[in-house]
């Protein structure tokens, strides 16, 4: 129904999963925006209903809070829908389903590798002390206190590995990672070499052979079990130990507007890196808002838009000696942009001030109609009485249009929808928040953790970098975390070596002398 | 006038007699010492070596015994009636020059106008009378 080339106001709302919105549809994504005046006229869909799934696609939490009319027209609440899918978009959830079951598999593959070789090991020794009762056991000799110590100092230990290896292994992946993890590998490598030459020897010398020793078997098992939990040591040194102690700071900067942070790593191969950074971005990094980028974008080009450059000296083509002196003509022409800049910048400062102030107050009074009921006042008045969603919905009318106008200049807008604002209120009426408290969210943006995830941006990370990502981290390597639309790099620095010496201070040598200059006539 | 510890001090002095001015109950001098061994040679402004902890005139009331007599701001004082001067503490120094007693206090003040006059040439025409060579051994006193 809808083909690419119209851009009526509808069609960017109509139920699209957050995968096809995020995909591709870059352009259409900037152009409603400057229709943002255009649509106060229309009335406009604000929920749809959510028991629709596209194509069987599990992400279709359409939130269509989009409009940014919801002050205005807050008593009205139409349940019209629209759902139209083009055939690109047919494409493109196809193509995602494709791609997230891809990635499953090998995780999984490896999992299950993993799980399967950890059984085995696990029964091994279990199978070395059952295997000659099963197969001889006439021939065995007897042996009694020592094999029955040693029976339960193997179950013990056992049960010790048994745990460690839950607390240490068991647990829910958090990322995939482009290539396999070395010390994981390496361990599990060790792991099955180890096991596998247990066997050859048992098979050997003692299944072959019905060595009747029994409590040399059994010997030969604790000491499978011993050597098992000191590779489960090993294990915890490698992987999780080595990397705790802080070696490198590194700096990670965003490329489109210049924020940046600090985080000190351990020794980390260069892929785990770049998950720590992740992680912590997501919960340090303002949230990217494409809004806030196009001023300066628009400046640099009306500085370079007036020059033209003329070739006089005849035919000539000398595309580079032009480029050069445009840009000197550029740098060296007398303009007021910077003037411009600073008003501008100065003006939007004093807007934002005086929006916050009317929002502040708002809100402010807005709160003070709520009064929460104590339990004994709850039986005298039952009629008036409101949960606090109610509550929400009853107070919210009265701030909704100084809020909607504070995020419009501060152009957080579209990262706010009008049932999120009344989900956070309820919240915070709940909770006895204050005023400030419930503001606290749309005054300033907050981490990329706070909103929906539809309007994350960042979503599918690539890792780039000119060293092998297995390696490890050294002093002054540069990597970048690319997504689609603005990129994290990275700088590691190592941290210096410190000399540390000590100086003893006797407390009491802490003297001191009056320093007088008197005058004295006579 | 500087001094190393163990040395003997050699200055260019000049001999000043100040007759006291009775005012009231008081007998003054018309002129303001600073300095002192118990005092911060640092702040000082006339000394010319700021370790130098000797007591200098600082003010000179203008028509004073003192002006009369002919001393100069800016002088160190290194005699007041044969007592030394150079190593004393700041109160030590205001008692030697205001004795109840005595109505005529005789200076021996040296100044750096004076050091280059003199010490330069060694024919002086120029230092009369009233200046003469000042040379005192200084006995140090160890202590334990």
């Amino acid at each position: 129904m809808d083909t690419e080339s119209t851009y009526s106001g509808y069609s960017h709302y109509s139920g699209h999963s957050k995968k096809a919105h995020r995909q591709g549809s870059r352009d259409r994504h900037k152009s409603p925006r400057s229709k943002d005046g255009s649509r106060s006229e229309k009335s406009v869909t604000i929920q749809t209903p959510p028991a629709e799934p596209l194509l069987g696609n599990d992400a279709s939490r359409t939130e269509e809070g989009q409009d940014d009319n919801w002050g205005e027209t807050t008593t009205a609440i139409t349940g019209t829908s629209e759902h139209s899918i083009s055939q690109e978009d047919i494409a493109r959830i196809s193509k995602d389903l494709e791609d997230s079951v891809g990635l499953d598999c090998k995780r999984y593959l490896g999992l299950t590798v993993a799980a399967v070789l950890g059984l085995l090991v696990f029964l091994t020794p279990i199978a070395f002390i059952l295997l000659p009762q099963i197969l001889w056991r006439d021939d065995l000799e007897p042996c009694g206190t020592v094999c029955e110590g040693l029976f339960i100092s193997v179950a013990f230990k056992l049960l010790i590995l048994l745990i460690g290896t839950w607390a240490l292994f068991f647990r829910q992946p958090k990322a995939d990672i482009p290539r396999v993890f070395v010390f994981r590998a390496l361990l599990l490598v060790l792991i099955f070499l180890f096991v596998f030459s247990y066997w050859l020897f048992y098979g050997v010398r003692i299944l072959d052979s019905k060595d009747t020793n029994y409590q040399g078997i059994v010997q030969y098992a604790v000491s499978l079990v011993d050597a098992l939990l000191f590779i489960h040591y090993l294990a915890i040194v490698l992987l999780e130990l080595r990397q705790l102690q802080p070696m490198f700071t590194v700096k990670v900067v965003r490329s489109t507007d210049g924020e940046s942070r600090y985080y000190s790593l351990g020794h980390l191969s260069i892929q785990r890196a770049a998950l720590v950074v992740l992680e912590n971005y997501y919960r340090d990094f303002p949230v990217y808002n494409p809004a806030l980028l196009t001023a300066s974008k628009s400046r640099a080009a009306k500085h370079m838009a007036g020059l033209k450059v003329y070739n006089v000296d005849g035919p000539g083509n000398n595309a580079s000696g032009q480029s050069r002196a445009m840009i000197a003509a550029a740098a060296r022409r007398r303009d007021s942009s910077h003037n411009e800049l600073y008003y501008e910048e100065a003006d939007h400062e004093r807007r934002v001030k005086k929006r916050r102030a009317r929002l502040v107050v708002a809100v402010e009074e807005a709160f003070t109609h709520i009064k929460r009921l104590q339990t004994e006042e709850q039986q005298k008045a039952p009629g008036e009485m409101m949960d606090s969603r109610e509550a929400a919905q009853a107070i919210f009318p009265s701030m909704a249009r100084a809020l909607q106008k504070y995020l419009r200049t501060t152009r957080q807008q579209q990262y706010h929808s009008m049932e999120s604002i009344l989900q956070h209120l309820s919240f915070c009426i709940t909770n006895n928040m204050t005023p400030k408290a419930f503001l606290e969210r749309y005054l300033s943006p907050g981490p990329t953790l706070q909103y929906d995830r539809d309007r994350w941006f960042s979503k599918q990370w690539t890792l780039v970098s000119e060293e092998a990502v297995t390696s490890g981290l050294q002093d002054g390597i540069v990597f970048v975390l690319k997504c689609l639309d603005f990129s994290l790099v990275a700088n590691v620095k190592k941290i210096p070596f410190i000399k540390l010496s000590e100086e003893f201070i006797d407390p009491k040598s802490h003297k001191f002398v009056l320093r007088l200059q008197s005058e004295t006539s006579v | 006038m500087s001094y190393v510890p163990g040395q003997p001090v050699t200055a260019v002095v000049q001999r000043i007699e100040i007759h006291k001015l009775r005012q009231g109950d008081n007998l003054i001098l018309g002129f303001s010492i600073g300095g002192g061994i118990d005092q911060d040679p640092t702040q000082n402004p006339f000394s010319e070596d700021k370790t130098d902890k000797g007591i200098y005139v600082t003010r000179v009331t203008e028509g004073g015994p003192a002006e009369i007599a002919g001393l100069q701001i800016g002088d160190k004082i290194m005699q007041v009636n044969g007592w030394d001067m150079t190593m004393v503490t700041h109160d030590q120094a205001r008692k030697r020059l205001t004795k109840r007693n005595e109505e005529v206090v005789r200076l021996l003040v040296t100044r750096q106008s004076l050091q280059k006059d003199c010490l330069e040439k060694v024919h002086v025409p120029n230092c009369g009378k009233h200046y003469f060579l000042l040379s005192l051994v200084k006995l140090t006193v160890v202590k334990f």
